[in-house]
């Protein structure tokens, strides 16, 4: 038994930082000092502060190193594996009174609490062995040996588990519809199409415990009568996509999927099926006409997938995310579980931290908790000595709370009553540079983009609304333009075909509601408060301060800044200019103003 | 109509022979054929209408609904700017304009001389290190790593105009 465990991060962040490099070199270290027979090193899931990776956990000890490089490595092992003493500059942990608390004590981590990426950062994700010495698969051999397809169902139905993919529909519900159906043939599907941008708490518990999810689709499809299933997910997740396959394979070889599982007679397999690009297929109807090799277009329901799903035959459609629950559920019963979080929001929730956040990266927490403790205690707040604006949640479908909702419990229906939405569970925090008219651009953009053009109001809707809100950006917009928003949002929302176009409109109508004074300035004064859109601002060099040095000038990416060095003051071609912003900071004097 | 190459028939035929008998097989030819020949050819997509009995159109139907399928070859390095919300709320677009500047290639489009094709990539799900860029298999992080994709894509530059 080694006396101590290494686990370098391998998801997406931290492979970018050259984490793969990183186990290398331990490796190499380790046996240098000779202590190859004491420690091993692995790698591991996502371990959450994507933002200072890549990170390295040391167990038992428990402490995270962070922006950790190949040169930290020789002092890593030779202070703190050697010597006992672990580096602190490089550490995560908080220090308090010249003592270093354990990383459960930290401020990252002391409030969350960890269900659904419980083995993420512990285990490493291409091993099973290591997934079944941590209760793996216990879950379905109890479910396949001592319980009903009815009693699997009325404990997830208990444990008042909602989807956790952005409707908050209980999971339960749609196993028992399923079940209900008097169909041979049944499938299940795990919806790992993670579109909406800024979330991949999906991606994370993929990568970082794979076999979490492939034991609960088992365990739904026993439940439902269903023998086969499939997992869509994205093709911009290569690394997620290889662990599914590595657990996909060891699970086979194990006899964990395939015929007669346990001996039970119960069989299943499942395959991965990749998704192309298209943020629609993430609607559950779409996604089925995906895997079936069509264009991904919402169908109109009912029939729900319940009834008539892939293939036309039953089907239930889970997130990645809720499936990640399943095993714990079953195992730690539905009482324990509902004894978490809210009475209506039972358990916990990932939130993905993005934007302008100090601690960007994946944090779960129980529901319940506030968003300040979620953004300040736990994120940090915003670098730099910025202020907080708002922070975005339920993506391109939801909306902005404000600093006055800080101390709102999250929850599905708390924080629908707000005019937002859970979503996936992305959380984008927004600051005094950000423009809150550019940010509704930005969704309407992306919903332009993405609106399959199966249903008018989507497809020409949401075109005229990106445009009224682009008129407003290049301070074109009048009083009018407000009314006509409104107004055409609520048509988008009352008869959009599916879930995508009926709240396409949200990030419209909350900055509307919120920030009307923002709104107002960028029409009555054309003026863009946060000097974000670009037609109503300027970048303009004042002669006075400007030392004729022509920094700003080599930065400058188009030529627009001409001067002679030491002699005039530089200037600045308007028509040229693409207000990028480089010579703001290549300038040590101030001297160029944004106007 | 230019011809495609000899071996890229062949490669078709076996990726269209390979998933045949598979229940949805359109969309695990498709995504085989971009991964193999960088692109979807007309030939392609004739192939799999005629061995799945749906319509050349129907194909192409499902070819253009999604953004990662393209009809048309990459440039030699593939340039992908993040616009997911982390990103954009980060500065990805003035990235993405200050790339496109950089090489001459249109945003969504191939430069002129076939060197880089840059996309505006929907979210890859690094947002801890937003703003991110790809270029081909290397992926930065803008917030530290700015200066070295820009180093990158100016050597590749200087090396295309040396050798060409």
């Amino acid at each position: 038994m080694e006396r101590i465990q290494v686990v370098v991060c391998a998801g997406t962040g931290c492979t970018i930082g050259n984490s793969g490099e990183l186990i290398e070199k331990f490796k190499e270290e380790i046996k240098h000092a000779g202590l190859e027979n004491e420690i091993s090193v692995k790698k591991t899931g996502c371990l959450g502060l994507c933002g200072v990776g890549p990170n390295v956990a040391v167990y038992p000890d428990n402490i995270i190193y962070k922006t950790v490089s190949v040169d930290d490595i020789k002092e890593i092992v030779t202070e703190h594996f050697l010597k006992g003493r672990p580096v602190q500059r490089k550490m995560l942990n908080d220090v308090k009174d010249g003592k270093v608390l354990d990383i459960n004590h930290s401020s990252f981590y002391a409030k969350q609490k960890r269900i659904a990426l419980n083995n993420c950062g512990v285990i490493d994700p291409e091993n099973i062995e290591e997934y079944i010495a941590k209760d793996g698969y216990q879950a379905l051999a109890k479910v396949l040996t001592s319980m009903s397809k009815q009693e699997v169902i009325d404990e997830v139905l208990a444990s008042g588990l909602r989807g956790r993919g952005g409707g908050g529909f209980p999971a339960g519900k749609k196993w028992q519809f399923a079940h209900d159906q008097q169909e041979k043939q049944k499938y299940v599907i795990c919806n790992a199409d993670e579109g909406d941008p800024g979330a991949f708490m999906d991606r994370s518990i993929l990568e970082g415990n794979p076999h979490s999810v492939i034991e609960a689709m088992a365990i739904a499809a026993y439940a439902i009568g269903a023998n086969y299933g499939y997992i869509y997910i994205r093709a911009e997740y290569p690394i997620a996509v290889q662990r599914l396959e590595v657990a996909i394979d060891q699970a086979r070889e194990h006899g964990l999927l395939g015929d007669d599982i346990f001996g039970s007679g119960f069989d299943f397999d499942l395959e991965i099926r990749l998704g192309a690009g298209a943020f629609v297929c993430g609607e559950e109807t779409a996604l089925i006409r995906s895997i079936e090799g069509h264009r991904g277009m919402p169908q109109p329901k009912p029939p729900f997938p319940a009834v008539s799903g892939v293939w036309g035959k039953p089907t239930i459609i889970n997130n990645v995310e809720t499936y990640a629950n399943i095993a714990q559920i079953i195992l730690k019963g539905s009482a324990w579980f509902a004894s978490i979080g809210t009475p209506a929001s039972t358990g916990t929730k990932v939130f993905a931290l993005g934007g302008k956040i100090k601690n960007t990266g994946l944090v779960e927490v129980p529901m319940g908790t506030t968003l300040r403790e979620v953004i300040y205690d736990i994120g940090g707040g915003c670098p730099n000595g910025k202020e907080f604006k708002a922070v975005q949640t339920g993506g391109p479908s939801g909306g902005c709370l404000t600093k006055e909702h800080l101390d709102t419990p999250i929850g599905f229906d708390e924080l629908l009553s707000l005019g937002s939405m859970m979503g996936s569970g992305g959380m984008i925090v927004l600051d005094e540079d950000n423009c809150m008219v550019d940010v509704a651009r930005f969704y309407l953009d992306f919903i332009v983009d993405e609106s399959c053009g199966k249903c008018t109001p989507c497809r020409i809707g949401t075109k005229r609304l990106y445009e009224l809100l682009e008129s407003i950006t290049k301070g074109e917009g009048t009083q009018e333009t407000i009314d006509e928003l409104l107004n055409l949002s609520q048509v988008i929302k009352d008869t959009s075909l599916c879930g995508l176009g009926q709240t396409a409109p949200n990030p419209v109508l909350s900055t509307l509601r919120l920030f009307a004074d923002e709104y107002q300035a960028h029409i009555e004064d054309k003026k863009c408060p946060a000097g974000v859109c670009k037609e109503l601002l300027s970048y303009i060099i004042d002669p006075e301060l400007c030392r004729k040095c022509g920094l700003c000038a080599k930065q400058c990416p188009v030529g627009a800044i001409s001067g002679e060095l030491g002699k005039t003051a530089f200037v600045i071609d308007q028509e040229k200019c693409i207000k990028c912003g480089q010579c703001v900071k290549a300038c040590h004097f101030k001297a160029i103003e944004r106007r | 109509m230019k011809k495609i190459k000899e071996e890229y028939l062949v490669r078709i035929d076996e990726i269209v022979k390979m998933h045949q008998d598979k229940p949805g097989p359109v969309k695990l030819m498709l995504h085989e054929v971009q991964k193999e020949l960088g692109y979807i050819p007309f030939e392609a997509i004739e192939a799999i209408s005629e061995a799945t009995n749906r319509s050349a159109a129907d194909i192409y139907g499902v070819v253009t609904f999604y953004s990662q399928f393209t009809t048309e070859p990459k440039g030699k390095h593939v340039i992908g700017v993040c616009l997911g919300t982390a990103c954009y709320v980060n500065g990805s677009q003035t990235i993405l304009e200050l790339l496109s500047e950089m090489t001459g290639c249109p945003v969504n489009g191939t430069s002129s001389d076939g060197l880089f094709s840059i996309d505006a990539t929907r979210c890859v799900g690094a947002c801890g290190l937003a703003p991110v860029v790809s270029v081909d298999d290397t992926v930065f992080g803008c917030q530290k790593q700015l200066e070295e994709l820009k180093m990158l894509v100016l050597n590749y530059i200087k090396e295309e105009r040396v050798n060409g």
